[in-house]
């Protein structure tokens, strides 16, 4: 029998020769993430872990990115209860504060390969199929589970085929390639299920994919993928992993899917998804001259330093506008890193920019940089739920790295193309 | 018993905000803010054995579980959508909390409807009419029984 990606990996991961959409399959996943929420899962199984330990030392990535540097006692102490946590168990990828955020992590420190399969308590965690790994998220209580078995149940979702064609115009990126999707598709257009892309993707790079595998969730997908091709082993082989330590898994030829969608990337233009849900998406000529006091540029979504030298090409020699606050949240140290030797920070800096230590800042509204009510944010994160940023009577529109460059020089939003042409 | 109704796309963030989600873990910190900021009323009022009526896509978003574990531990009986996200799928069977994705219920309902729900049969009575839900796999009511997921991963590990 023919079969799709997510159907062969479980397959692979369950010992079985093949596997259908709707049976339920025990696994042993590669890799578990966890990040500040390590804390409240080791709280809900002491007894057990005093007893049986950990169920291996290389199971866990742990990483604390999301309220960084602790923004109050309690987040402190859960910090210190992670690192002896880390200690006593001698857990061998532990990132503390300031290492970046956890997906970016993951695939920086060639943690997901293709062909493997990790789960996180993090709903981001989809942003794997970048590489070619099978992802997906979980909750604190089977993060928990897992820590102590190794293995968990996973139902093999039916799959959608992606089909991406032509190649995108100047000015319009990835996030506006995913944005789209997810308008068209609606928030929930893809749930329960395993989301493939096919077709002309071999212009993507890595980050290109990392963001568009990041919003899977935002259409309701159990992972998202796309395959390992040349681009991938580019990447792992400068990230020191050679083609021999992974063995990538494609879908079949005759492979069933539950829907396919086809999208001509010549036709996307620069949109922005507006609020309160992700899938309100409007082109960008229908909320250009609105008017905003934040912009973000970063997260897991848009933090790469692909994402921040857009931002810089656009922002080079200039000022934003008086009346924006505009925060750079490099996705990690090494991205920082780079940023900073290839003078990208000092042209965000020069421009207004507030830069902010490699975490997540303030894309959950748990600290730094909330909003305050009637206030808009224009950012390149994920999600601009009702309160995301920390007020519910404020308003989040995402949209790309350049959209949000574009815009903070004008105070509204600004369609990137009217500024790259300058 | 009360019925709450709401609308499509019930979001993580409107059961449980992000402001919240590294400051209260268990139940007694969850309850006050359960729903905050999409009807402050629920959780004054919500009682033992109500029942919440949603569109499609209940609990989008994040993966944090204090929505599902606010909900159970409020004594909410189930909640009925036209349809659910994944992770609060998972996060629901893991605490032990009811989900019912019966769209056609959903749309017969209208307010002031009595509604009463019949596990062992997979059946939802909405005023006057019957409809039926597909019995979850066994590996999944073997979860449920257990009182949710860490009760389940006890016992295994007592039997290795
Ligand atoms: S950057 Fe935002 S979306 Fe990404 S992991 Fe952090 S909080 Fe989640």
């Amino acid at each position: 029998m023919d079969m799709t990606f997510a159907e062969k990996i479980l397959a692979k991961y369950s010992d079985l020769k093949e596997v259908a959409p709707g049976q339920i399959v025990t696994v042993h996943p590669d890799h578990l993430l966890t990040h500040d929420n390590t804390a409240a899962i080791i709280q809900k199984i002491k007894p057990e872990l005093n007893k049986y330990g950990i169920y291996s030392k290389t199971l866990p990535i742990i990483v604390l990115d999301h309220v960084i540097p602790a923004s109050s006692e309690k987040t402190a102490n859960n910090h210190k209860i992670i690192r002896e946590f880390v200690k006593n168990n001698e857990i061998k990828n532990f990132f503390d504060i300031g290492f970046g955020i956890c997906h970016q992590l993951v695939i920086e420190k060639g943690l997901a390969l293709p062909g493997k399969l990790l789960l996180g308590s993090d709903s981001h965690t989809c942003s794997y199929g970048a590489i070619g790994a099978f992802s997906s998220g979980i909750d604190r209580t089977e993060a928990a589970s897992l820590l102590l078995t190794g293995e968990t149940w996973l139902k093999v979702p039916n799959s959608i085929k992606m089909v991406l064609t032509g190649k995108l115009n100047p000015g319009v990126y990835s996030k506006d390639v995913i944005l789209h999707i997810i308008g068209d598709i609606s928030a929930s257009g893809a749930n329960y299920c395993s989301v493939e892309f096919h077709g002309d993707v071999r212009n993507f790079s890595i980050d290109d994919r990392f963001t568009i595998a990041n919003m899977g969730i935002e259409m309701g997908a159990k992972n998202t993928l796309f395959f390992c091709d040349n681009v991938t082993k580019e990447y792992l082989n400068l990230i020191g992993i050679p083609d021999s330590s992974y063995s990538p898994i494609d879908a079949d030829k005759d492979a069933k899917y539950y829907k396919e969608f086809k999208y001509n990337l010549t036709e996307i233009s620069p949109v922005v998804a507006c609020p309160h849900t992700v899938d309100n998406v409007k082109p960008i000529a229908e909320v250009s001259d609105i008017e905003i006091q934040q912009c973000l540029i970063g997260t897991c979504t848009n933090g790469r330093l692909s994402d921040l030298k857009v931002a810089a090409d656009i922002l080079k020699g200039k000022t934003i506008n008086s009346g924006v606050r505009l925060l750079i949240l490099p996705a990690s140290k090494d991205i920082f890193e780079k940023a900073l030797n290839s003078g990208i920070i000092e042209i965000l800096v020069k421009a207004g920019g507030v830069l902010l230590p490699p975490g997540c800042g303030p894309c959950l509204g748990a600290h730094q940089g909330a909003l305050a009510p009637a206030e808009r944010c224009l950012s390149t994160a994920n999600r601009n739920f009702k309160g995301r940023m920390g007020c519910k009577e404020a308003e989040i529109y995402l949209a790309s790295p350049a959209t949000v460059a574009a815009s903070a020089l004008y105070g509204k939003i600004t369609d990137p193309r009217a500024v790259i042409n300058k | 018993m009360n019925i709450w109704r709401y609308g499509d796309n019930i979001d993580t963030d409107m059961l449980f905000p992000g402001k919240y989600v590294y400051i209260c873990s268990i139940p007694e910190e969850i309850k006050p803010h359960l729903l905050e900021d999409l009807d402050p009323s629920f959780s004054k009022n919500v009682k033992k054995g109500d029942i919440i009526i949603a569109g499609i896509n209940f609990g989008c978003g994040s993966s944090r579980e204090q929505p599902a574990i606010g909900l159970k531990s409020v004594g909410i009986k189930a909640v009925v959508a036209l349809s659910f996200a994944r992770i609060f799928y998972r996060a629901a069977i893991n605490q032990g909390l009811v989900l019912i994705e019966c769209p056609e219920a959903v749309k017969f309902y209208s307010d002031g409807d009595n509604v009463e729900i019949d596990m062992d049969n997979g059946k939802i009575i909405v005023g006057a009419k019957t409809f039926s839900f597909p019995k979850l796999p066994e590996q999944i009511i073997a979860i449920r029984d257990a009182g949710g997921l860490l009760e389940y991963t006890r016992k295994k590990l007592k039997k290795k």
